[in-house]
C-alpha cells in the first residue's frame, strides 16, 4: 500500500507523520522548532512530492520554505517567496494558506495571507505574485480583522478561471477571470455581529470547500451558520439543521464523492469548545441535508477547539480524515471518519494539518 | 570606516554560522547602511530582521554602542567609525 504523509503544523513547529495503513503512524522529530506553522501545502502533481510550509517566527517574521525530499532538506528562496511589491507599502504578517491548484494546472499554487491578500505562483511555489485585482478592490478598506488577524484564509480554485476565497472579515469573494476582478458572494450568509440586515460583504466566513462532483456547489462554515451554495456562490442556504451547533471553523469536502462533507461543531462564538466537552466530527453524505455524528476513537473529554485548518482529508480510497486540537492531539481516520486512531499527542496547539497519499 | 556587528545566535543559520563580523562602510554610515551591507551578504538574514517595507521587525532590536536605536533616530541613527552594532531579538514569544 502507498505511504500517506500527514504534516502537522503547530504553534511551535512542524511534525511529519507517515503511515502505510493510515492507522499506525511514525512521527518525526520537530522541524522549525519554536516557529509557528499555520499553513502547509502538499503538492503531489506530476508524480513528485513537494512539501510547502508557511512558517512564522514571533521575532523574525513569516516565510515560505519547501522540501522535495519529505523534509530531509528544506529550501527557501533567498529573496523570499511571498513579498509585497514596494508600491503597496505592505508587509506580509502571516501565510495562512498554501493550496496547489488542479492537476491540469501544474505548477500553479495559491496562497492566502495576512494582511488580506491572495497570491499565485506559476513555478510550484518558489515565487508568488500578488493578485492585484483583490488587493486593489474598493472594498478592502472596509474589510476587518477576526481575532486571528485580517487574512484571506481559504483559497479554493475551480474550473477555468474561477477561484473562490474566504476572508475574515469580508466573507466570500469570487473571480471568474483568474484573479483580475473579484465580486463578493455572501447572499444568504449572516453577520450577526453587524447591525441591520446581512451586508453584501463583511461576513466572517471561517472556511469554504468545493463539492467533488459539482464544481458550482460550495459549502461554508460561517461564524454561526453552515451553508451550501448550488450556484457558484451566488446564493447560500442553511444546512445547519441536524447539527448540534452552527458554530465552528472546519469545512471539508470529499475529493472523490459529491455531496460528502465534514464539519467539527463548537458550541458557540462565546463558548469555543466541543458540545458537552465531547469531540466529534459530523459528516453529511447528502450535501448537508442530514448529518451523522462520528466520534469513535475520539476522546470522550475534550475541551480544546479544532481550528479552521487543523482538519483535512486526503485523496485515498476510502478517504482519510484528520483533525488536530489546540491541545496538541492529532487523530486520523482511514474510513471517512467512521473511526479514528491517535497519531500524536501533547504537541503544541495544532494550527494546520495536511495529508496526501504519496505517489 | 569599520564597524563591529554582533548577530543573534538564533539567526546563525542565515549568516553562515557567524555571530559577529566586521564591516567596512563608507563614511557617515547609518544603521540602515549597516543592515544594507549585511543584506548584500546574507539576504535571508535581512528578511528576518526587516520586513519588505524596510522596517525593523517589531521584536528585533538594534543597539549602537549600547543605545537602542528606536530611542534615537531609528534606522537613520548614525553609526560612527569603530562602533559596535548589536542586532538581537527582544523579549517576546509564548
Amino acid at each position: 500500500m502507498a505511504t500517506t504523509l500527514l504534516a502537522i503544523g503547530t504553534r511551535k513547529g512542524l511534525w511529519l507523520a507517515t503511515s502505510e495503513d493510515r492507522r499506525s503512524w511514525s512521527l518525526s522529530s520537530p522541524h522549525f522548532l519554536m516557529t509557528e506553522v499555520p499553513s502547509i501545502g502538499i503538492d503531489t502533481r506530476g508524480g513528485r512530492t513537494r512539501l510547502m510550509v508557511g512558517v512564522r517566527s514571533e521575532h523574525f517574521g513569516p516565510t515560505v520554505v519547501h522540501s522535495d525530499d519529505l523534509g530531509v532538506t528544506w529550501d527557501e528562496p533567498a529573496a523570499g517567496a511571498i513579498r509585497f511589491p514596494a508600491d503597496t507599502g505592505a508587509a506580509v504578517e502571516r501565510i495562512w494558506q498554501l493550496r496547489p491548484d488542479a492537476d491540469d494546472r501544474p505548477g500553479v499554487v495559491w496562497a492566502g495571507c495576512e494582511p488580506i491578500s491572495v497570491w499565485r505562483s506559476d513555478d510550484g511555489g518558489d515565487h508568488f505574485e500578488l493578485c492585484r485585482g483583490l488587493w486593489d478592490h474598493p472594498h478592502r478598506a472596509e474589510w476587518g480583522a477576526g481575532y486571528g488577524g485580517a487574512a484571506a484564509h481559504s483559497v479554493v480554485p475551480g474550473p477555468g478561471g474561477t477561484v473562490h476565497v474566504a476572508m475574515s472579515t469580508g466573507g466570500v469573494y469570487r473571480t471568474r477571470d483568474g484573479g483580475a476582478s473579484w465580486q463578493p458572494r455572501n447572499a444568504g450568509i449572516s453577520a450577526y455581529f453587524l447591525p441591520g440586515p446581512a451586508p453584501e460583504f463583511g461576513q466572517c466566513v471561517h472556511k469554504i470547500a468545493r463539492d467533488a462532483a459539482d464544481p458550482r456547489r460550495l459549502y461554508a462554515q460561517n461564524h454561526h451558520g453552515v451553508h451550501r451554495s448550488d450556484d457558484d456562490g451566488d446564493t447560500w442556504t442553511s444546512i445547519a439543521a441536524g447539527l448540534p451547533s452552527d458554530f465552528g471553523f472546519v469545512m471539508l469536502a470529499d475529493p472523490r464523492r459529491g455531496g460528502r462533507i465534514w464539519v467539527v461543531p463548537l458550541v458557540a462564538d462565546g463558548q469555543r469548545i466541543p458540545p458537552d466537552g465531547r469531540l466529534a466530527v459530523h459528516r453529511s453524505d447528502d450535501a448537508g441535508e442530514t448529518w451523522q455524528r462520528l466520534d469513535a476513537g475520539l476522546p470522550v473529554d475534550e475541551y480544546n477547539a479544532v481550528l479552521r485548518d487543523a482538519a483535512c482529508v486526503d485523496a485515498g480510497d476510502p478517504v482519510g480524515v484528520y483533525v488536530g486540537t489546540r491541545g496538541g492531539e492529532v487523530y486520523a481516520s482511514a474510513d471517512a471518519g467512521e473511526s479514528f486512531t491517535q497519531v500524536a499527542g501533547h504537541l503544541p496547539d495544532v494550527l494546520c494539518v495536511r495529508a496526501a497519499v504519496l505517489p | 570606516m569599520t564597524v563591529r556587528v554582533l548577530l543573534p545566535r538564533m539567526l546563525a543559520d542565515c549568516t553562515g554560522g557567524r555571530t559577529s563580523l566586521s564591516l567596512d562602510l563608507a563614511g557617515d554610515a547609518t544603521v540602515c547602511a549597516v543592515l544594507d551591507a549585511l543584506a548584500a551578504q546574507h539576504p535571508v538574514f535581512d528578511r528576518r530582521v526587516r520586513d519588505e517595507t524596510g522596517a525593523l521587525r517589531r521584536f528585533v532590536n538594534v543597539y549602537v554602542d549600547g543605545d537602542e536605536v528606536r530611542r534615537l533616530s531609528g534606522l537613520a541613527t548614525p553609526v560612527p567609525s569603530g562602533a559596535e552594532v548589536m542586532v538581537v531579538q527582544s523579549v517576546a514569544g509564548g
